[in-house]
């Protein structure tokens, strides 16, 4: 109503078209932490298996109840049905939480030989690294994805994405870890591990004394053996590692692949929209739009914020009046979040015109059942067009 | 909790509740009155220039704002790539050495194999400035505010010293790495959590503040954000809440406010806008039951609990100030070293 011109208004992001094309196998849920990812996630999966689809949901950290809604009782790193869903359509509900550390000891173990395997598990390096450290979670996202794409047991899968502050992290792991692998620092670690003593001692003598002397130094002589004990026996696997790496990486950007920003109103919340947005384009990686979440409508769209106040002031001195007074002290304010919401939402869509947009609206209660993530479909979908306009 | 005694202020919460902006916030607040305080960034995200409205910080501590009556506020934003170089120098003097690793790619080791070495040289930074001393032997802040990352990775990232140490056993890294442990343990560090009144951000901070306290490190407050007066007076949100709204009293109010002589105003219009009132007050009075209802959740964790006003523009410097007045009112102060020493 109050856009410049009808043309500008961004097109509108048809969910069910993604949901419903059999050439859709993968939806991921990408934005930064606190803006519904995980229910976005969940509510697209629930929609696409009440329209036929067989559908697997993997989520990354949900909230409680909304994990119980789905029948997650535990972290078991296998998909488990949710029962009851799609019985009449055809459709299937899978669902699971990601285990960082047991996806990181499959890997291992589905990489090497038992005893390798057995002494990376027991290394304490590998130990912190699996369950401890920081962007272990993104990368294990992506093999995880990468397994349940292989055993090719569902139509769709609905992937969550790590609650990182910056949403490009889960992109930059794969890649980061290709290039960590091709690294000079992993030839060395390696060296001596691979070669015996002699060759470690021709690479002092090429000066890289220097170097592992300065490990030696900073992270004390132990837990430079344990490293290099580590890197020594992963080294076997690192091929499988980053084939599979670069693999899940391509698979990204195969047009069966269909990206999902999530969004809420808010500046930062966008601000990480818009850098995803440029880096699938540049990778060129399908994205199919932007969800926006938690968009604050109103019931009375043609009452101004400075109207309402006016008129609040006019009653101010009449204690009968306290209803209507308050009623429209609380409409300026809704005003005044609704418009600032639509000011962000439209410097958004003016940066990225060809961007299709949803908004669902701020629901007063979370979600965290079954019904509430139907609802959440619902406003997803394209016909329940919010009377916000 | 004692704010007498506390210098490292680590600030964490949910994504989306405001986490930047509390610490901005609580900087300014510590700040007034003449102190020094700096605000160290370490998610690489450049928030704080966002939010002082600059350009984007390099790695160094710049003068930011100036407090009330008289005290400054710096910002750091942590690079962590520059910081392991800087470390390495720092600690050991590793000159020559320094380059060797950079150039053998230990940076991109530090970052991507074992991507909590970041969280060991961010913890490591801020250990450092906390304990920095001036050239007249006070410390060189009175306090130091981290904006730290999110809840679910709070305990992971402050403990990181904890595996660093049982992972080295010796040596300077171990020795640094207990250093930085005893004072994140000690009653001069507190960790706040900001949330907002809605229910998952609530669960986030009562399991956040069960782990950090598990982990043994000290919770300060808990910082409740955008919070909302209800602007409906006391017997109108009552019966509300009770699901009663008087149609009537709304529409003479929309007359009595010369709404109705609004041109293109017909009696259906008028009609619509009394009823679209109504449902708001209705939703708004339901939203003032969940929140009490999470306010109440929040006061049986325990902790201090501060409040922060919503600003319904949005937040910019100005905001930042008006917030800080309301801290202050709350009794958040930084210690007075000189009064000791």
């Amino acid at each position: 109503m109050s856009g410049p011109t009808r043309s500008r208004e961004p097109r509108r992001l048809d969910v069910d078209a993604i949901l419903d094309d059999p050439s859709v196998r993968i939806v991921v849920c990408c934005g930064s932490g606190g803006v519904g990812k995980t229910t976005t996630a969940a509510a697209l999966a629930l929609r696409a298996a009440e329209r036929g689809r067989r559908t697997v949901v993997l989520t990354i950290d949900p909230a409680r109840r909304l994990a119980q809604s789905m029948g997650l009782r535990e972290l078991d790193n296998a998909p488990r049905e949710v029962a009851g869903i799609g019985a009449d359509s055809g459709g299937s509900l899978d669902a699971m939480m990601l285990d960082m550390k047991r996806t990181f000891d499959e890997v291992v173990i589905a990489h090497a030989s038992p005893e390798k395997a057995a002494a990376v598990l027991e290394n304490p390096f590998y130990q912190a690294l699996s369950t401890s450290f920081a962007g272990t979670q993104e990368y294990m996202a992506m093999e995880k994805l990468g397994q349940l794409r292989a055993l090719g047991s569902w139509d769709l899968i609905v992937v969550d994405t790590p609650p990182s502050r910056s949403a490009l992290d889960f992109l930059d792991a794969p890649a980061r870890l290709g290039s960590f692998l091709d690294g000079r620092l992993i030839r060395v670690l390696t060296a001596p591990a691979r070669a015996g003593g002699r060759a470690g001692l021709r690479f002092v003598q090429l000066g890289l004394g220097v170097f592992t002397g300065a490990l030696t130094r900073v992270l004390g002589g132990d837990l430079l053996g344990d490293v290099q004990t580590f890197v020594g026996a992963l080294d076997s696997m690192f091929g499988g590692f980053r084939e599979r790496a670069e693999q899940t990486y391509a698979l990204l950007q195969d047009p069966e692949t269909v990206f999902v920003v999530v969004a809420a109103p808010e500046s930062d919340a966008l601000r990480e929209a818009s850098y995803f947005v440029e880096r699938l384009s540049g990778d060129g990686m399908p994205l199919g739009g932007l969800v926006l979440n938690r968009v604050h409508a109103t019931a009375v769209p043609g009452l101004t914020a400075e109207q309402s106040l006016a008129a609040a002031e006019r009653l101010e001195e009449s204690p009968q009046h306290a209803l209507a007074a308050g009623a429209l002290h609380l409409h300026a304010e809704r005003m005044r979040v609704v418009e600032r919401e639509r000011r962000l939402a439209r410097r958004f869509t003016t940066a990225h015109p060809s961007v299709a947009v949803v908004e669902v609206p701020a629901f007063p209660t979370d979600v965290h059942d079954l019904q509430g993530l139907r609802d959440v479909g619902e406003s997803l979908a394209p016909r329940s067009s919010a009377a916000t306009s | 909790m004692d704010w007498d005694q506390i210098r490292l202020h680590v600030v964490t919460g949910k994504g989306g509740t405001g986490k930047t902006t509390v610490a901005a916030t609580l900087a300014l607040t510590l700040a007034s009155g003449g102190k020094r305080v700096l605000l160290v960034e370490v998610e690489g995200r450049q928030g704080l220039a966002q939010l002082f409205d600059t350009a984007p910080l390099p790695y160094e501590e710049r003068k930011m704002a100036v407090a009330a009556a008289g005290g400054d506020v710096y910002a750091l934003a942590v690079e962590p790539d520059a910081a392991v170089l800087e470390y390495l120098d720092m600690y050991y003097r590793l000159g020559r050495a320094g380059k060797a690793l950079e150039k053998m790619g230990a940076l991109e080791f530090a970052t991507t194999i074992a991507p909590g070495l970041r969280d060991v040289l961010l913890t490591g930074k801020t250990y450092e400035a906390t304990r920095r001393r001036a050239p007249g032997g006070g410390f060189t802040y009175d306090a130091v505010v981290l904006d730290a990352p999110p809840t679910g990775r709070i305990t992971r990232f402050l403990n990181v010293n904890e595996e660093v140490s049982t992972l080295t056993r010796m040596g300077p890294i171990h020795r640094q790495a207990e250093s930085i442990m005893t004072l994140l343990r000690s009653p001069e560090t507190a960790v706040h959590l900001v949330t907002v009144l809605e229910e998952m951000p609530v669960q986030e901070t009562a399991d956040g503040v069960h782990e950090l306290t598990e982990a043994g490190l000290p919770v300060g407050a808990v910082v409740v954000n955008q919070v909302r007066p209800s602007p409906l007076p006391a017997g109108v949100l009552a019966d509300a809440r009770a699901g009663r709204v008087d149609r009537g009293s709304i529409a003479a109010g929309l007359e009595a406010g010369d709404l109705a002589d609004l041109p293109h105003m017909t009696p259906e219009l008028l009609g619509t806008w009394t009823d679209g009132l109504a449902a708001e007050v209705l939703e708004h009075a339901a939203r003032v039951a969940l929140e009490d209802q999470e306010a109440a959740r929040l006061s049986h964790l325990g902790q201090p609990v501060l409040s922060l006003p919503r600003i319904a523009e949005g937040i910019d410097l100005g905001a930042l100030y008006t917030l800080s007045e309301t801290l202050t009112r709350q009794g958040v102060r930084a210690p007075d070293l000189r009064a000791h020493s």
